[in-house]
């Protein structure tokens, strides 16, 4: 017997016209891992919604059709009455905590489920080492970083002993190493517990090794659910490895590294090169040894040292950015990322080390000249709107603003609310406002954060064509694909300090985590699909 | 023998300085009041965990010395038609006519700065013994150990606690946020820029803490039938409009038609039908806590012990209320001294304020967190060298 089964769910939201999933159906066996995915937008939180009961409850609207746990309706239970069999793991996990003690944190749904205190008791220390969170039992929540906060949220709800466990996006805020510590855990959930899980991703290319099936949301209320290899064949969001293998017509598609690296033995790639080198003289960083202050460079930091309180959060950091580059700055969850862009940007005070950009100190401008020499997009980028409509955040940001969010998405009525817009028009939006003072340099900090594949596609495209204009542009992300789509050179920051620096291919070739899955196929110097397509298209030229 | 480190219970804690409190309410005698501060100082130097709350203990000292200085200072500015002998004369201020009686600076009598003294004294110890329950007792463990009937209540509290810093730290955020794009400048443009956002910030997130709280069972209906439920209810309302009641009834005396005699055994007996009222109600309240709380399908995760330290401190702080008492009746230049004369302390009352110290060798030690961080590093040195 199937352990869940949905019969004909529509969902319609409030003010939107089409219902979000009409009629699906779809049945989840006992101990196995299925991938919800889709475009954004597509209806794949609405969907988990639907399973754990917080959809109609909590968003509105309206919802026909079944749910069925082992044979059982639930549909008119409400999400406390089937937190016992159903976990639902939010999108920020830190949202979510009750408490404010890993410990207690654990316990709290046992205690909602009237459990005897010799259960609870033996429950949180089984969890505490299945997730193996043990050393952080009396710590604070919000002292953890991202990684452990997600793994302390499945814990919490691991406790209940639910039969279903149902993710939405647990990794999207994690960076890579991070990511797959929370994916190996809840593999051996599936694997050694039988426990089974739902997760929504965006990022295919971390879950699709680790999936048994996966639900592809059509984004017209539609469901195909299928074989990995099946459901990927002809699906508008595929990892870069599917869309690799698709390229060149490989069948079964690869859905691991491994398999892909088997059938990429028969392609010829030694004679060839990539077709656009992405490392010109003027995006050429200099190298982090033995740096030389260049007069071109756009945005140069010396021996910058920032502290927070008594704990040192940058140390001696020195970059040189040329105008006309886009840079990705990586790093583990905490390495300092955001509080470099928030330095360079002015607003964060520093204790040492100096930051010219275009001739001046950013730190010691008025808050309206710093936004003409840096644009800084925050994490949170709706932070940045408060006005009614899209027309009105136009005409606040300044003349000019209506016409770049023209340029980077066109066609966004006047009179929507900013929040209706979809999370790539809201973060253009943001980042038109950002634009509307033309400063030199642009930072961007984890814009990825709920993106599909088109829409980081466009994205890319909207900072390749700031960076054509000359702006220097300077991107905080975890993710590895968009870096190797859109940088030319990446830093690397741990614990404060820069610890590698320079072009894009060189960097990322030199770590496992940062590497692109396309580099881990095919090796060096290739990042990208279209690379190797474009290579291969061409005659083999011989070399000099 | 060494015992093992663990956090007294809360509630102990709380005993124990309601009882200093109460010691402190029933006298004014400087010395008796200086060492009550001194005890409640020595206990929490002694047995303060290294947690965020038990620095507090710092800030209400410097609220009792800021009591202090603000009553003397009163009795300077306002106190010249108080009697004795005078120290200085400041200049008197003429006020007019309507706000007869009143007198500002003037004369400064020994008299009336004692009295502001003394009386500054005695909230400032009151508000030190609370303090020092602030600073030892972990507030949230005190909210869980509250009767499962008002379980709910407690969660609202905590998570209100929790809300605050979260709102200070998207405050932060969103002011900084908005300095990087142009926009209206006016003061009302200003704020709607700030408030905006944060509110928003503010109502997603308790959306998402209600659906965290949702989906973990928080608000399980358990097995209590609806009829059970509205009784323990009508028992819990009724309680607490009697608890209202009966505690006007006690400070006006009026209200209820006064006292009431009634003759038994051929005594008439002095009953306050306000305190009647209020027994009854506390009662009925019990019933309902203890009612409901049997039906509440919920336990509690590794509920705070009570052993003999703790009946210990308990027993304690009802030494501590019972000498204050006595000491108030019995020897009453001892509890309130003449301001004319040097106040005096007697062996009774010293040994019931030194009984406020046994506490810090009762209770056990606290767990410290620091001690369990060295264990906490040692994984990851592992992994790293892995």
């Amino acid at each position: 017997m199937n352990l869940l089964e949905l019969r004909g769910i529509t969902v319609t939201l409030p003010e939107r016209p089409r219902p979000v999933l009409a009629g699906v159906d779809l049945a989840i066996e006992e101990g196995e891992l299925v991938v919800v995915s889709g475009p954004t937008g597509a209806g794949k939180s609405t969907l988990l919604g639907v399973i754990s009961g917080l959809v109609p409850r909590f968003s509105g609207g309206t919802l026909a059709g079944d749910v069925l746990l082992e044979g059982t309706s639930i549909v008119h239970r409400p999400p406390r009455e089937r937190a016992a069999e159903i976990g639902y793991v939010g999108q920020d996990p830190a949202a979510g905590f009750v408490t404010d003690t890993v410990e207690e944190e654990l316990a709290y749904g046992m205690e909602q489920l009237g459990l005897p205190p010799a259960t609870m008791r033996r429950r949180v220390e089984e969890t505490l080492d299945l997730l193996g969170i043990a050393e952080l039992r009396d710590r604070d929540l919000r002292s953890l970083s991202g990684g452990q906060q997600q793994r302390v949220a499945i814990g919490s709800v691991l406790t209940m002993h639910p039969r279903l466990l149902v993710l939405d996006e647990p990794t999207s805020a994690l960076d890579p190493t991070a990511a797959e510590d929370v994916l190996a855990t809840l593999t051996r959930l599936v694997h050694d517990l039988g426990v089974s899980v739902l997760l929504a991703e965006h990022r295919l290319e971390r879950v699709v090794p680790f999936a048994d099936r996966i639900a592809l949301l059509t984004g017209d209320g539609g469901l195909r659910v299928g074989d990995p290899a099946e459901v990927l064949a002809d699906s508008p969001v595929v990892p870069p490895l599917v869309e690799l293998g698709r390229a060149l017509g490989w069948d079964p598609l690869p859905l691991t590294v491994r398999d892909a690296k088997r059938r990429a033995r028969a392609l010829d790639l030694e004679t060839v090169t990539p077709d656009a080198p992405r490392s010109s003289v003027a995006t050429q960083p200099s190298s982090s040894a033995g740096r030389i202050e260049t007069p071109t460079a756009a945005l140069s930091v010396r021996k910058l040292a920032v502290a927070r309180g008594s704990v040192t959060v940058l140390d001696r950091v020195s970059l040189a950015l040329h105008a006309g580059s886009i840079t990705a700055l990586m790093g583990r969850n905490g390495a300092g990322k955001s509080t470099l862009l928030w330095t360079i940007q002015g607003s964060q005070k520093r204790a040492g080390g100096s930051i010219t950009v275009d001739g001046s100190d950013p730190a010691t401008l008025s808050a309206e000249q710093r936004r003409s020499h840096v644009g800084l997009l925050p994490q949170t980028a709706s932070d940045l709107l408060y006005l009614e409509t899209v027309g009105a955040e136009c005409a606040a940001g300044g003349p000019r603003t209506r016409q770049i969010l023209d340029r980077l998405v066109p066609g966004i009525p006047d009179d929507r609310h900013p929040r209706d817009l979809s999370e790539g028009q809201r973060l253009a939006l943001a980042l038109s406002l950002v634009l509307a003072a033309d400063p030199p340099v642009l930072l961007l900090d984890e814009p990825t954060r709920g993106l599909d594949y088109a829409a980081k596609r466009s994205l890319a495209g909207i900072l390749r064509e700031q960076a054509a204009t000359g702006r220097t542009v300077l991107v905080a992300t975890h993710d590895v694909e968009f870096t190797a789509q859109v940088a030319d050179a990446v830093i690397v920051l741990a614990e404060g300090e820069v610890v590698s620096d320079g072009p894009v291919r060189d960097v990322v070739a030199e770590s496992p985590s940062f590497a692109p899955q396309v580099m881990k196929v095919v090796g060096t110097p290739w990042l990208v699909v279209d690379e190797i397509v474009a290579a291969l298209a061409r005659e083999p030229e011989p070399q000099p | 023998m060494a015992r093992l480190a663990r956090d007294l219970h809360p509630i102990a804690w709380w005993l124990w300085a309601i009882g200093l409190a109460s010691y402190a309410s029933q006298t004014t005698n400087p010395y008796l009041l200086l060492l009550l501060i001194g005890v409640a100082a020595l206990v929490v130097s002694a047995r303060r965990s290294d947690q965020p709350w038990a620095r507090t203990f710092r800030l209400y000292v410097a609220a009792g010395v800021v009591i202090v200085v603000i009553r003397v200072g009163f009795r300077i500015l306002l106190g010249g038609g108080f009697g004795g002998t005078v120290l200085f004369t400041l200049p008197q201020i003429p006020l007019p006519d309507w706000v007869l009686g009143i007198t500002l600076l003037g004369p400064v009598t020994r008299e009336s700065l004692l009295a502001g003294l003394y009386d500054g004294l005695r909230l400032a110890a009151i508000v030190i013994a609370v303090g020092a329950a602030n600073a030892l007792a972990n507030p949230k463990r005190l909210l869980r150990s509250m009767p499962s009937a008002l379980y709910e209540v407690g969660t609202a509290v905590v998570v209100a606690i929790s809300v605050l810093p979260q709102l200070a730290e998207s405050a932060q955020r969103v002011r900084r946020a908005q300095r990087l794009r142009a926009g209206e400048t006016g003061r009302r443009g200003r704020l709607r820029r700030f408030v905006v956002p944060v509110l928003e910030d503010a109502l997603e997130r308790s959306l998402s803490l209600a659906a965290g709280m949702d989906t973990r069972g928080y608000g399980r209906a358990g097995t209590a039938t609806p009829r059970e439920r509205r009784v323990t209810g009508a028992l819990m309302m009724l309680g607490l409009f009697g608890v209202c009641a009966g505690a006007y009834a006690l400070l006006d005396q009026t209200f209820l038609g006064g006292p009431w005699h009634p003759a038994v055994a051929g005594m008439r007996l002095r009953i306050n039908r306000g305190a009647v009222v209020i027994v009854v109600s506390v009662t009925v309240c019990v019933a309902g806590m203890a009612a409901a709380g049997r039906r509440v399908g919920r336990t509690v995760y590794r509920p705070d012990p009570w052993r003999w330290p703790e009946t210990g401190v308990a027993l304690v702080a009802v030494a501590l209320g019972r000498v204050g008492s006595w000491v108030a009746q019995n020897q009453y230049a001892i509890a309130g001294p003449d301001l004319g004369l040097a106040p005096q302390i007697s062996l009774t009352a010293l040994i019931g304020i030194l009984i406020g110290l046994l506490p810090a060798v009762i209770a056990p030690a606290p767990r410290l967190t620091d001690a369990a961080q060295p264990s906490e590093r040692e994984p990851r040195t592992m992994q790293a060298a892995a």
